[in-house]
């Protein structure tokens, strides 16, 4: 039994995005799904009916016949009012939804007793990046951000010197270094402009500089990372920081995006009436967060206006604006997640709960609200478990230096070990052992000491040579197969030089070879 | 030449022994470090050799001796292939140890040995004697087992008897209880029967200990038989009376020892647990399911020569981690042709050696001094392990355990604890490696599954030749 994937036209007022592209439908199809897609719903993005067809989807005309025939639907925007009444009951939704600022729709469609995975509560783990629509999307925000920029500042980004005159280079603050942070610095450095970013997350300082922009680090010491990689509310002494920070770089720089977003809270008011007051007339302000209310004071969301000669853009459609690739990527980002739903491939989906990622993405399942989740196991950016190594291993092992000195009880310990053992030797053993014993000892010591010096890209090289040496043995060998005999001493001669020939000869390989080999290898050693 | 004579030939030997350990602490005096090892070793042969102690009718059994010994020896040497150090060392060791053996038995069997002998100083002669031998045995068959597995004709997974401390203790019981006997034994045919029981045992006791190791302790097991044979030299010298055996013997036993003492510490294992023998089996290294509790998240992302290739060319900075891998394929001669080619280019490029990687103490210096890579650009690992965050490109060849962020994030991982190089700090990581199949410690790699992390799957030589070829067509 294969299931129905359906996909309607958006209805949100000048929302061009469509949940499904021609590509990613053939995928589908191949999963085991039949795909149905609402008549017009790819018209704003550039895709046809007919690239549809050609696809393999069925076209349906109307909303209510799509809704009504189909067991899952991809959606974009979450439902609208007029659509929720359209929601086949024990259907499977999937769109954005944002559960925490929509409790309303969420009793509405859990009275309509469906299961709704929301593309925004995807978890941030690396195995779920693959459908991490938010991602997506925000790197289309912060590119388009540029884009915008770029189209309301009326000069180069790039600093050239012409015939006609030397044109001095742009330069765009970013605040903000999260997904479309990033994107924006990368898009503006590529245009030629001068990129200044900040974030109250320190650790992303290396990003910034890794995309080409210069991190513009706040003189104040807090850490800002909270669960799952976002940032958090930051205390009043940062915040002051903040601002003093952020009015220095608004008197200098041409453009400021804000992409500042903490989750489930209003946007933090960061740049203030004053700030813009303080920059070049012509300079241009891109709010990224303007449907939470934005980071500026003088944003309207959804509009461009000019205040005090800074033109003030406010859309919340930025992903939308380039609705083709949007499209594109969100489309992939519900095959991803529809991949994970059906691991079978037979056109039926399983809302795993035992599944980190399906659990977090679930907001509703069969009609029994289960959001929030429970709280995610992991940070996306290994912060955490970054500090701990750093103090982790202490110093391995310096060579030249013995370790560090052991503690006093333990060398209290070994000294009175040694003394008892030494003391028994001394006691019982003859003098002649004794002389023996002694050169024994410290011959080890010079050993311990020498040893230590040797560099470790040596260590084979002295392995060999140690080896070579501990054929000294050979004199024992030696000393036994003819010695000068006291008159009257019987000895099986035969038996001992035949075992002392045979000891030479091994020892003398071991000598030989052992010598020859070292020399080869130490002859590769140069500079 | 007197006895005096020869003693001091001796102390000249002695001191030429230490000084050619000392020339190796840098590369540039340890060829005259070994230089010196041979001069002291022709010098103790030859004063031995016209001493007091040899007389005439045996020049020509030792002569015949050394020239058949000398030629197997150099034969041996000119031709090993570098990559098959490891073996080479293993089985001389063994060769120590059963000379050790032999020599233990002449000396028994020779009633000129103990004639002055009485009391308390036969006693010790004889204790000398059974630990001499004990000692050579234990080393020779532990050596001969280290050099099946490093050659791969025995299986390098360890093997695991029941109750297996249990049977070392009561070995080491019924080797005291012979040894009892053996001192108390009025005849050397009294005494022949517990010492060749104790013998027989001490040849189990070897094999047993190394079969009970794993291939990746490799290193350690090859630096403590070395260590052995040291000891065996030394339990000798005491035997013969002769103090040049003592030093030498005490010289290469504590350079073992503290060989595998560093060893060890690479590997975050106790000192104490290796020198005893059989270990690596409390750690839950044989259950490989141990780790499968920790599944690493995310995916595995495969690149192919020509993206690598890429990559490398994009970087500044450059840090290669070779590991057995590299050395079973031959590759470290490919390797060094990317390295200069990438060079001329001006990418910083430097090797990061862990001090276990390969199948003996420093075998990847070896390795790539062999394929002419200039030692100034190969680092032990406390040297760059802090600038894998300031590089572009991390390629790990054939290393598995030792790259493993497992062992610093996950305390219940079997080789938590052990000092790994940091290569997912790296803005990109590529692992090199001819299957998804886990290293030695049995442990899956975390590494594997990294977002900055690529997989290049395939023979090591083969990739990196595929990798040159790009590399030299760009």
């Amino acid at each position: 039994m294969s299931l129905v994937i359906g996909v309607p036209r958006e209805v949100f007022p000048g929302e061009k995005r469509v949940a499904t592209v021609p590509d990613v439908v053939e995928k589908l199809i191949k999963l085991g799904f039949s795909v149905q897609v609402e008549s017009g719903a790819g018209d704003a993005a550039n895709f046809s009916d007919d690239a549809y067809r050609a696809a393999g989807a069925q076209i349906v005309e109307g909303a209510a016949q799509l809704w009504s025939s189909s067991d899952i639907v991809f959606k974009v925007r979450g439902p609208a009012p007029g659509e929720i009444g359209l929601i086949r009951e024990g259907s499977t939704l999937v769109s954005f939804i944002w559960p925490a600022q929509n409790p309303e729709l969420m009793q509405q469609l859990a009275a309509k007793r469906v299961t709704v995975l929301a593309m925004d509560s995807v978890p941030r783990m690396s195995r779920a990046q693959k459908m991490d629509a938010l991602s997506s999307m925000a790197n289309i925000a912060g590119y388009r951000a540029v884009i915008e920029a770029a189209h309301h500042f009326g000069r180069f980004f790039t600093g050239q010197i012409t015939a006609a005159g030397k044109v001095p280079p742009a330069k765009v603050f970013v605040i903000g270094a999260g997904v479309a942070g990033l994107a924006a610095i990368g898009a503006a450095s590529g245009l030629g402009a001068i990129v200044r970013a900040n974030d109250t997350r320190p650790e992303v300082a290396d990003q910034v500089k890794s995309m080409g922009g210069e991190f513009v680090a706040v003189d104040y010491t807090e850490e800002g990372s909270g669960v799952g990689g976002y940032a958090k509310v930051m205390s009043e002494g940062f915040q002051k920081a903040q601002r003093e920070t952020f009015a220095k770089q608004a008197k200098d720089v041409d453009i400021i995006i804000t992409t500042a977003l903490i989750p489930g809270k209003p946007a933090p008011k960061l740049i203030t009436a004053e700030m813009v007051q303080s920059m070049r007339p012509g300079s241009v302000i891109v709010d990224l967060a303007a449907e939470q209310g934005g980071n500026c004071e003088l944003t309207v969301p959804g509009e461009v206006v000019v205040r005090h000669g800074v033109t003030i853009i406010g859309y919340a459609d930025l992903p939308s604006r380039l609705s083709k690739q949007s499209s594109t990527l969100y489309a992939t980002n519900l095959l991803r997640l529809t991949e994970e739903l059906c691991k079978n491939k037979d056109g039926t989906i399983n809302v795993n709960m035992d599944d980190e990622v399906i659990r977090g993405t679930t907001v509703i399942k069969e009609g029994s609200i289960t959001w929030p989740p429970p709280p995610p196991k992991l940070s996306a950016a290994p912060a955490a478990a970054a500090a701990k190594p750093a103090v982790a291993p202490p110093k391995a092992h310096g060579h030249g230096a013995p370790s560090a000195p052991a503690s006093g009880t333990r060398i209290a310990v070994l000294f009175g070990v040694a003394a008892v053992l030494f003391w028994l030797i001394g006691a019982y053993a003859p003098a002649a052992f004794l002389g023996h014993f002694t050169v024994f000892v410290l011959a080890c010591f010079v050993g311990y000491m020498v040893v230590w010096n040797v560099t470790p890209a040596l260590h084979t090289p002295l392995m060999s040579v140690t080896n070579a040496i501990s054929s000294i043995i050979a004199i024992g060998a030696l000393v036994q197969i003819a010695p000068p005999l006291a008159t009257g001493v019987e000895r099986p001669a035969d038996w001992i030089r035949w075992l002392a020939v045979i000891g030479i000869v091994l020892t003398t390989i071991n000598m030989f070879g052992g010598f020859a080999v070292t020399r080869r290898m130490l002859a590769m050693f140069r500079k | 030449m007197s006895e005096s004579l020869t003693t001091v030939a001796y102390l000249g030997a002695a001191i030429l022994f230490i000084l050619s350990l000392g020339g190796l602490s840098n590369p540039e005096t340890s060829r005259r470090g070994n230089l010196y090892g041979i001069i002291g070793m022709a010098l103790a042969v030859l004063a031995t050799v016209v001493g007091p102690h040899v007389t005439a009718a045996g020049i020509p059994w030792i002569v015949g001796a050394m020239v058949v010994g000398a030629a197997i020896g150099l034969y041996a040497a000119r031709t090993v292939q570098m990559t098959q150090m490891p073996e080479l060392v293993a089985l001389m060791h063994s060769l120590v140890g059963l000379a050790a053996t032999l020599v233990g038995y002449a000396s028994f069997i020779d009633p000129a040995a103990s004639a002055n002998f009485s009391g308390a100083e036969k006693l010790i002669h004889e204790v000398e004697i059974y630990i001499g031998v004990l000692i050579g045995a234990v080393t020779f068959s532990g050596s001969i087992i280290a050099f099946g597995k490093l050659s791969a004709r025995i299986g390098g997974k360890p093997l695991l008897l029941p109750g297996r401390h249990l049977l070392n203790l009561i070995g080491l019981l019924i080797v005291i209880w012979f040894g009892i006997q053996f001192v108390r034994a009025g005849s050397i045919q009294e005494g022949m029967t517990p010492l060749i029981i104790m013998t027989v045992i001490a040849l189990l006791f070897g094999i047993h200990m190394v079969m009970a190791i794993g291939g990746a302790d490799m290193p350690v097991v090859v630096s403590m038989l070395n260590s052995y044979s040291g000891w065996a030299a030394a339990a000798t010298g005491f035997m013969l009376s002769n103090d040049l055996l003592i030093v030498t013997g005490a010289l290469v036993g504590s350079s073992g020892a503290i060989l595998s003492y560093i060893m060890c510490r690479a590997m975050n294992r106790n000192f104490i647990s290796v020198i005893a023998g059989g270990f690596g089996s409390d750690t839950g290294k044989a259950k490989p399911a141990g780790g499968a509790a920790a599944q690493p998240e995310g995916e595995v992302v495969p690149v192919t020569a020509a993206e690598t290739a890429e990559m490398l060319r994009e970087a500044k900075n450059v840090i290669i981690v070779p590991g057995y891998g590299m050395a079973v394929a031959q590759a470290q001669h490919t390797v060094y042709e990317i390295t200069r080619l990438l060079r001329e280019k001006g990418v910083n490029v430097r090797f990061g050696i862990h001090p276990v990687a390969g199948r003996m103490p420093g075998h990847m210096n070896v390795l790539l001094a062999e394929a002419k890579v200039p030692y100034d650009i190969v680092m032990e690992m406390d040297e760059l392990n802090e600038d894998f965050g300031d590089t572009d490109v991390a390629m790990v060849i054939g290393a598995n355990d030792i790259v493993n962020p497992a062992a610093q994030d996950d305390p219940t991982s079997p080789i938590a604890g052990m000092p790994v190089l940091e290569v997912w700090k790296a803005k990109h990581s590529i692992v090199m490696k001819r299957s998804m199949a886990s290293g030695y410690a049995g442990v899956d790699n975390p590494l594997f599954y990294k977002d900055n992390n690529r997989m290049l799957f395939g023979d090591a030589k083969k990739m990196l030749d595929e990798v040159l070829g790009v590399l030299k067509a760009a």
